[in-house]
């Protein structure tokens, strides 16, 4: 059941949404609220968080020793292994219930798991696929920035083509990074039994709604969320929910969810802008901006774009009414 | 599954996995290497049996086995896993994030050569590469030890005074698949001994959350680290007190360090694991004719017993120490501890280092014996690195 605004109202007046003020992510990075939304959707569907992250920005942002900006059970074990961690968590705490050892055993429990898109789409893909495949109950949502911001722009297997990064940097001879984004959606909707989505900050009613079924699905749930990072893309620190609204509207970003294989658009786009504007609006493309071959790269991924918007649409005709199982 | 029975011909895997059984852990992560595999096997078909009823997760690597333990430990649950080899190279970063966290999860580890080239049978080149992991280090020498130390590890982790993971090191096949006569302790027994999980600041505690992992810059992180150095030295006093509670049930009795035949010796050979058994019968042979001949097995490996073997070494003609794996452009692990140990001695014997065993070569009594010779003739050279069974 959806969330009606007096809930919602009376949510955000209680400010208490897992994550304190005091971390030291950057003004405007998004990723902080990432976390409170899904956070404070499941406090207000009654649910305890337990969270587990990955190393990136916002760990080291929000847990410097000795204070920690987290006021929900927290465990934060390394780079690649956050999947697998809230994996042994969840099936500790199946364990602990079934033999009446939980401190809190009348609590209902939402296993979290967060990661950024270096720790999800590359080094953790294999741990994260594990934790799917074994059916854990848990929601892992990952913060994509594009890159590795937390080591300092290096290129990530999300970062799209154009993109400054000091490992894959434009140059006299060097485009940057040549390869399009990787689609993680799909490699994640591709498990059996999964809840999958994509959600933005931007877009507040659809991400909490999206939240509310992962929390409420029967099996793991994978969440991909849209996550400027204001530093690295060099758009003004006041920018991060303009540029998830420019790259919903280019279609750069589509809202959309893969329940059990059947595809949902959940924001339809009548025509959608061109993905130009999108990317001349951030620092991170002027270089690539000021080359010669700017324009074959600025086609190729708005080829993409359309065609990966065409082929959405083509799946969820293809796929309504056919679920997985 | 066959009933298992209080005396039993079992191989290692068999009784370590019987242990697990016993322990009863809520939570294993299995993954299978050889010759490790065996041990998650046969505990996983207790669980589908119904003999224990641990929740089991079959993960799709060793990095994860070691990461959803700890996650599993940090929430308050008593949590297994076993590897091998590159299993445990596999796990290695989170071998010391475990430690780090002060998290007491207990791995039997069925020794095997660290490739390449790949090679499955037994040396220790897997366990001395997390030798400086933060973790407890038991060796056993037989199934018996094995099956022992898998249910005293679990009261030497959990102890308040050391809140640290345990290794049990079995050697791979020669114990993990070599069929011996093993006395299970009773079911009851075994529980009682082992107890409620002792849990210290759980995660899934809501009315008192913690932030398990922080990042811990320079001024915290040295303190840290120390308190980690302190719970190591509390562990020798621990292993004492729950060996002696182990041996009012079982009759067993363990030590830091095992001496065999040590009293009047003059010449003592130091070896870990099971090719100790064979020196103890090289070591009979040999005083049959008349040789002042002595083994030490250090039973705890981590930490290091220097103040055990200073007070035994001290004085005696000579120390020969077996090292089942080697340490590139350095003195092999055993040998170089033994001797830093010998600095202090105030009489300080020959010392001479045998490198055996490496990818499961054979050691035969003539190898233990060849290397006992060269002590007699007063021909040990400390440094020079010397082999046995190895072709020239
Ligand atoms: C095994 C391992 N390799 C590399 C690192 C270094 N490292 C820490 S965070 C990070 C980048 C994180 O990037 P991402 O997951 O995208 O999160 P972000 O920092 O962008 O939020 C890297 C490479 C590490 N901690 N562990
Ligand atoms: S570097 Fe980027 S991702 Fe990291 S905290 Fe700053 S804005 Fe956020």
């Amino acid at each position: 059941m959806a969330l009606n605004i007096m809930q919602l109202a009376t949510l955000f007046a209680d400010k208490n949404p897992g994550i304190t003020q005091g971390h030291r992510l950057c003004p405007g990075c998004a990723a902080p609220n990432v976390v409170k939304f899904a956070l404070m959707i499941a406090k207000a569907k009654g649910f305890e968080p337990v969270v587990g992250l990955a190393t990136g920005c916002l760990e080291v942002s929000t847990t410097i020793y000795p204070y920690s900006a987290w006021n929900v059970p927290y465990i934060h074990n390394a780079f690649e292994n956050v999947a697998a961690t809230i994996s042994g968590v969840e099936t500790a705490y199946r364990a602990l219930a079934r033999r009446g050892r939980l401190v809190d055993p009348d609590k209902k429990y939402a296993f979290f798991a967060f990661g950024g898109d270096g720790g999800t789409y590359d080094i953790g893909l294999q741990s994260l696929s594990g934790a799917i495949e074994r059916g854990h109950k848990f929601i892992y949502i990952v913060y994509d920035n594009e890159g590795y911001m937390n080591t300092g722009n290096q290129r990530s297997g999300s970062t799209p083509p154009g993109s400054q990064t000091t490992t894959a940097p434009v140059g006299k001879k060097l485009s940057g990074k040549v390869q399009i984004k990787k689609n993680i959606v799909e490699i994640m909707a591709g498990h059996e039994n999964v809840y999958v989505a994509t959600v933005s900050t931007s877009e507040p009613m659809d991400f909490f709604k999206k939240i509310e079924k992962a929390l409420e699905f029967d099996g793991p749930s994978f969440i991909a969320a849209f996550s400027p990072c204001v530093r690295f893309w060099r758009v003004g620190d006041d920018k991060a929910v303009d540029i998830s609204k420019l790259a919903i509207e280019t279609g750069y970003w589509p809202l959309y969810e893969v329940e059990r294989g059947v595809y949902r658009i959940t924001k339809r786009l009548k025509e959608l802008k061109p993905v130009r504007q999108f990317i001349e609006a951030q620092g991170r493309f002027k270089p690539l901006l000021k080359k010669a071959d700017a324009d074959d790269i600025v086609n190729e991924i708005q080829e993409y774009v359309t065609s990966r918007w065409e082929r959405l649409l083509a799946l969820e005709e293809a796929t309504k009414d056919k679920p997985i199982r | 599954m066959p009933e298992v029975k209080n005396r039993q011909a079992v191989t290692g895997a068999q009784a370590v996995a019987n242990a697990m059984r016993q322990i009863n852990p809520d939570v294993v992560a299995a993954y299978p290497i050889t010759p490790q595999t065996p041990i998650v096997e046969y505990f996983a078909q207790y669980v589908a049996d119904g003999l224990a009823d641990t929740e089991m997760i079959p993960v799709e690597s060793e990095h994860s086995a070691m990461s959803a333990v700890v996650g599993a430990a940090a929430s308050g649950a008593r949590a297994m896993t076993a590897t091998a080899a590159n299993g445990l190279a596999l796990m290695h970063e989170i071998v010391y994030i475990a430690a780090s966290l002060r998290l007491p999860i207990v791995m039997p580890v069925a020794n095997r050569a660290l490739s390449g080239p790949i090679n499955i049978h037994c040396d220790h080149s897997d366990a001395m590469a997390e030798r400086d992991s933060g973790w407890i280090q038991l060796w056993a020498e037989n199934a018996q030890e094995a099956y022992d130390f898998t249910l005293m590890a679990i009261k030497i982790g959990e102890h308040e005074d050391v809140r640290l993971p345990v290794m049990v090191n079995l050697d791979g096949f020669i114990i993990s698949h070599g069929v011996e006569v093993v006395d299970f302790i009773d079911d009851e027994a075994a529980k009682k001994f082992v107890g409620k999980p002792i849990v210290k600041y759980p995660l899934l505690d809501l009315n008192n959350p913690v932030t398990y992992g922080p990042l811990d810059l320079y001024d915290y992180y040295f303190e840290h680290k120390r308190q980690q150095i302190e719970a190591m030295k509390h562990v020798k006093h621990v292993f004492k007190q729950v060996a002696k509670e182990f041996e009012k049930i079982s009759g067993r009795k363990y030590d830091i360090i095992e001496k065999y035949k040590t009293d009047d010796a003059e010449y003592i050979m130091i070896a870990l694991g099971s090719t100790a058994g064979t020196i103890k019968y090289t070591v009979d042979l040999l005083r049959e004719e008349g040789h002042k001949v002595g083994l030490v097995k250090p039973w705890v490996f981590r930490p290091f017993p220097k103040e055990e073997l200073q007070e035994i070494l001290n004085g005696r003609k000579a120390v020969i120490v077996l090292d089942r794996a080697a340490s590139f452009g350095a003195e092999a692990p055993l040998y170089e501890a033994v001797k830093s140990a010998l600095y202090e001695a105030a009489v300080r014997p020959q010392i001479g280092s045998y490198v055996y065993g490496l990818g499961g070569r054979d050691i035969k009594v003539e190898d233990i014996r060849k290397a006992f010779e060269d002590a007699f003739e007063g021909n040990l050279i400390a440094d020079e690195e010397r082999y046995l069974g190895l072709r020239e």
